[in-house]
Formats: structure tokens, C-alpha cells, sequence
């Protein structure tokens, strides 16, 4: 087996500070970024299990007076939220799987055979990632309406693989150049085909940044919403940063706050997980696609 | 032999290409190119059947549009403001991450949390905080007596641009503290503690020895995120649709609207390839500051 690098290895370095600074400071300090990275996320936790009037009391009611799962009921009894969270996962989960499989043989290609012009397609590549996606919905928009493809899952798949394949071939490529390359040296002394070594040794080999890859490729198509707004308006057919940001959108006179709070919550919730699972691999991930490309 | 060799190995090399660059030269070639094409038409599906061509026209109207330049101007602000103040509070937390301390994983588990989450709902979740009624931002100020009526903080320009700049701050922030983490933890310990015996202060290493060396690192979390909030679209329409008048329309709510309010594609093309242009000269220029840092520091 090859060990695959990982980030626990290069995770020491000392903190220039003296002591005393340290055992005052340091706590402080983590304090803060836990509050400045929490604190939004607590106010909307907390506003989903509070009643209508503590909702709207000014001045604001901190703590819920009752707690209540009422607007959490609603989200899922009024409106189609299943079929929301159904949408956003089939969508993100066939075009995460659709990335990795378009995305690894190009990653390899770029990674070890010598071809002609590699470098301008790398650089056009990294080049890609930065492109805003408003640059391409209006190009997108006219393609969904000739090939009649609005309101289907298609509409996003499709854009969902290809944002993401620049990601992926730069992900993947950082791993496949660390893969030692006797490997498939002694592979093809072997007699393994690029094909057949690709399948039976070098996938098994990277299926760690495979999931890293995939999960940000997840994370990535989940969160869209520029063209799942512009592309999918039928109300069983949309995705959940679509169908949330129109239930403050669609409301007469007060916006639901609470079930908005709610559907935050539930919408966030798949994300969170992901991200208190793997915090590691997104990490290594981030680092490998910018830093190292 | 060793020819054919690498013919096989090229041709085996396109082959795993092709794909990938097929679904690109799709998703990112044509719509760019389309766009270049469609912006020298006056094609508006609310009013008239077929384009016609009218040249530059598009972009004249352009160079006389003051919405165009409000939104040029909002856009800047925007990613100026935003870029900058979690350039500086991203770098906070990544030099706090980088200290040992027990718990830290945990601890750069949540600090890498806003990233990760929807920014349409994140959206949500602001523009409720900023809310002029029962917001909380309004009732800490109130509170603490720092006001003494409401702010109406989505309701008037100033501290709605204010407001959407916040939000973006929140949820990208982690994004450049990961890869100033990154970088932290490549610079060699043995560096500090050299420089401490000599009598260096923690501030004197911070500018000296991490500010340096983290320079790579800085530039490309600077223009990922430069072209992000150029392109910022969900977190706006979300929490202000670019409004109130206008206030908050950035370039991509602008074009937006052109094409899904008022149906104008040929403008909306001319206003897509505009935005196109601005991004690739700033990436360019960013390009070559990056690699003459990437050549100062040695290649890391």
C-alpha cells in the first residue's frame, strides 16, 4: 500500500508567542472565532423552536419561552419540503458521481501522460474555477430552452458536473502526481495497458481523494442557485436553496420567520453533517485545488 | 517502437480528456462565445421576434447607462470591502487554528462551518438578523444604547450594502483562513525560534518571517475571492434583490434582471461579456504578481 499524505504530518509548527500571552489570550481568541463562526447559525437554531409571539416580541426574546417543533410541522406539512430535499440530493449525488467519473481520467491524463498542449488546458483549467456562473447562464439558458430540458433534472446535472470538473482535475491531479510512479512502472513491465492499470490499481489507490473530490463536489451542487432559480420553476422539481429563499419571497405580508428558520435548519442539516464528518478531507481538498494548482 | 509507444500513450492521453473537455468546451466555451455573438444583436424576447444586428450598439448603451456603472461601482465596493475585511480576520483565525491547543480539531471544525452551508439560506438567516423589526443586530444596538430607534438596515442604501458586505464576510471568511492555515503550517518552526532568540517580538515575526511567506498564499486566497464577490449573486438577491434602489445591484444582479426581468439577451450578452473581460485583465494581472512572488519565495 502507499500511505497517502496526510494533513496530521505537516501539523506542528510552534506558536511564536511567549507563555503568559498564551494562557490569556489563546482562549480568548478561540472564544471568538467559535462565537463569530456560530453565533448566526444559534440565532436561526433558535428562532426554528420558538412560537410566533417570541418570534416577533420586541425587544427580542432570547431564549424560547416555550420551545415548539410547530414550524418544523409546517415546513413539512404545507410544503413539499421531502420533495426539495429528494431534488437537492439526486441532483448533487448524480453530478458528484458523473465529476469524479469525467473528472479522474482527465486528471490523470494531465498528471502523467506527456501530451502536447497540456499546460495551456491546465492553465484554462484553473482559469475556469474563478469563472462567476452568471457568465454562463445566459449561454446555459438558451441551450435548456432548445433541448426543452427546463424542469428537468438534467437542466443542473449537466452544469453541476461541468462547474465542478475544473475542482476535480486539480484535486485529483495533485493526488496522482504524489502516487509514486514505480508503481505504474511495474505495472506495465507487468504487462497492465494504461486502461487496466488505471482501473485495477491506481482508482483503489485513490479512492481517500476520491471522497475528498467528491464531498466538495457535493457540498458545491447542493448549495447552487443561480441555475436551479433560472432553470427548474416547477414548485415539486426545485431545490432547497431555491424553494427557502421563495418562502420569503411568496408571502403575502409577513415572511414566515420561523418556518424560514426551520428550513434553514433542515436544509443546512445534510451540509453539517457532511462537514463534522470529513472536516479533515475538505481541508486537505480546499488546499489541494487553490494552493497547489 | 518507443514512437508508437507514445502515440499510444497520446492517444489514450485525449481519450481520457475528451470527456472532461467536451462537457467544458459545453458548459463554459459556448455560453462565453454565444454571449460575445449575442451582444452584437438587439434581440428582446418581450418585444420583437427576430435579432437584429446592430454591432456595438449594445455596448454604447452601455458606456451611457447609469445603472450599468451603479452596479460597476456597488460591485467594487462590494468585493474591496468584503476581500479585505476577511483578508484580516481570516488571517486572525488562521494563526489562532494554527496554536496548539486541546480541542483544535473540533475547533477548526466549526471555524470551517459557515463555508460549507447554502448561501441562499445563509441569505435568509441575514437579512433576518438585519431585520428592521424584531432583528437582533437593532436590538443589541438598542440595548447597549448605541441607537435609539431601529435601524431599517435592508431598507436604506448605505447600511444595506453595509448589511450584504457582513453576511459575505461570515460565510467566506473560513475559506481564506484555510488557506492561510495551509500555509502556517508550512513555514518551519525552527524560523521562529531563531528569530525569537534574537529578540524579535511575536509582532516582528508576524511581519517579518509569516507575513512573507505566506505572500503566495495570501495572493491566491485574494483572487479566488476577488472573483467570487465579483461575481456575488445568490447572497444579494436573497437578502435585497439589489435593492433598495438599486443600493446593492451588483454587476451579476444587474445582468440578471436584464435577461429574466426584461428579456433584453442582446444587452444582457453585451453586459455578460463586459463582466468576462473585467475578470480575465484583473486575473491576468494577478497572475503576474503571483508567479513573481512564486519565484521570490521559491516555488511552494
Amino acid at each position: 500500500m502507499v500511505p497517502l499524505p496526510s494533513s496530521a504530518a505537516v501539523e506542528t509548527s510552534p506558536s511564536p508567542s511567549p507563555l503568559s500571552v498564551k494562557k490569556i489570550v489563546l482562549p480568548l481568541a478561540v472564544i471568538l472565532v467559535v462565537g463569530f463562526s456560530l453565533a448566526p447559525i444559534l440565532w436561526q437554531v433558535l428562532t426554528s423552536v420558538k412560537t410566533n409571539a417570541d418570534i416577533a416580541a420586541v425587544p427580542n426574546v432570547y431564549l424560547p419561552t416555550r420551545f415548539t417543533l410547530e414550524h418544523y410541522i409546517e415546513i413539512f406539512r404545507r410544503r413539499p419540503f421531502l420533495s426539495y430535499m429528494l431534488n437537492s440530493f439526486m441532483v448533487a449525488t448524480i453530478s458528484t458521481l458523473l465529476c469524479l467519473l469525467i473528472g479522474t481520467p482527465a486528471a490523470y491524463a494531465l498528471a502523467r501522460l506527456k501530451l502536447p498542449g497540456e499546460q495551456a488546458i491546465l492553465a484554462i483549467v484553473l482559469i475556469i474555477t474563478l469563472f462567476p456562473y452568471i457568465l454562463l447562464f445566459l449561454g446555459l439558458l438558451e441551450i435548456v430552452r432548445a433541448l426543452g430540458l427546463a424542469n428537468n433534472y438534467l437542466a443542473l446535472v449537466i452544469p453541476y458536473t461541468a462547474i465542478n470538473v475544473p475542482l476535480t482535475i486539480l484535486v485529483m491531479r495533485s493526488f496522482f502526481q504524489q502516487l509514486p510512479r514505480d508503481l505504474e512502472d511495474s505495472a506495465k513491465v507487468d504487462g497492465y495497458g494504461t486502461w487496466q492499470m488505471l482501473a485495477q490499481i491506481l482508482v483503489p489507490l485513490t479512492v481517500p481523494a476520491l471522497v475528498t473530490t467528491g464531498i466538495l463536489t457535493f457540498i458545491s451542487a447542493w448549495n447552487e442557485f443561480l441555475f436551479a432559480l433560472t432553470f427548474i420553476t416547477r414548485e415539486s422539481l426545485k431545490t432547497i436553496p431555491v424553494a427557502v429563499a421563495q418562502i420569503s419571497g411568496t408571502a403575502a405580508f409577513e415572511i414566515p420567520y420561523g418556518p424560514l428558520a426551520a428550513a434553514t435548519v433542515v436544509g443546512t442539516l445534510p451540509l453539517v453533517a457532511l462537514v463534522l464528518l470529513f472536516q479533515r478531507r475538505i481541508v486537505q481538498g480546499l488546499t489541494a485545488g487553490a494552493v497547489k494548482g | 517502437m518507443s514512437s508508437t509507444l507514445e502515440t499510444r500513450e497520446r492517444r489514450t492521453g485525449w481519450l481520457l480528456l475528451a470527456p472532461a473537455l467536451i462537457l467544458l468546451a459545453l458548459v463554459y466555451a459556448y455560453p462565453i462565445a454565444r454571449s460575445l455573438w449575442l451582444s452584437l444583436f438587439n434581440q428582446n424576447l418581450g418585444t420583437e421576434l427576430q435579432p437584429v444586428f446592430t454591432g456595438l450598439d449594445n455596448y454604447v448603451r452601455m458606456s451611457g447607462d447609469g445603472r450599468f456603472w451603479q452596479s460597476i461601482l456597488n460591485t467594487s465596493v462590494f468585493t474591496v470591502a468584503s476581500v479585505l475585511i476577511e483578508l484580516v480576520i481570516g488571517m486572525g483565525i488562521a494563526l489562532v487554528l494554527n496554536q496548539s491547543f486541546p480541542g483544535r480539531g473540533a475547533i477548526r471544525t466549526i471555524a470551517i462551518l459557515p463555508w460549507a452551508l447554502p448561501t441562499a439560506l445563509i441569505g435568509t438567516t441575514w437579512a433576518w438578523i438585519f431585520n428592521d423589526q424584531a432583528g437582533i443586530v437593532n436590538d443589541i444596538l438598542l440595548r447597549l444604547g448605541l441607537i435609539e430607534t431601529g435601524i431599517n438596515w435592508l431598507g436604506n442604501p448605505l447600511p444595506a450594502l453595509l448589511s450584504v458586505i457582513v453576511a459575505d464576510v461570515w460565510k467566506t471568511t473560513p475559506f481564506i483562513s484555510i488557506l492561510l492555515l495551509a500555509g502556517l503550517q508550512s513555514i518551519p518552526g525552527d524560523l521562529y525560534e531563531a528569530h525569537a532568540i534574537d529578540g524579535a517580538s511575536p509582532w516582528q515575526s508576524f511581519r517579518q518571517i509569516t507575513l512573507p511567506l505566506l505572500m503566495p498564499q495570501i495572493l491566491v486566497a485574494t483572487l479566488f475571492r476577488f472573483a467570487q464577490a465579483f461575481g456575488i449573486f445568490d447572497l444579494i438577491q436573497v437578502m435585497t434583490s439589489g435593492g433598495p434602489g438599486g443600493a446593492t445591484e451588483t454587476v451579476s444582479i444587474y445582468i440578471y434582471a436584464t435577461v429574466m426581468r426584461y428579456l433584453d439577451f442582446g444587452y444582457g450578452a453585451a453586459l455578460v461579456v463586459v463582466t468576462f473581460v473585467v475578470l480575465v485583465l484583473v486575473m491576468a494581472i494577478a497572475a503576474f504578481f503571483l508567479s513573481k512572488v512564486r519565484a521570490a519565495t521559491g516555488d511552494r
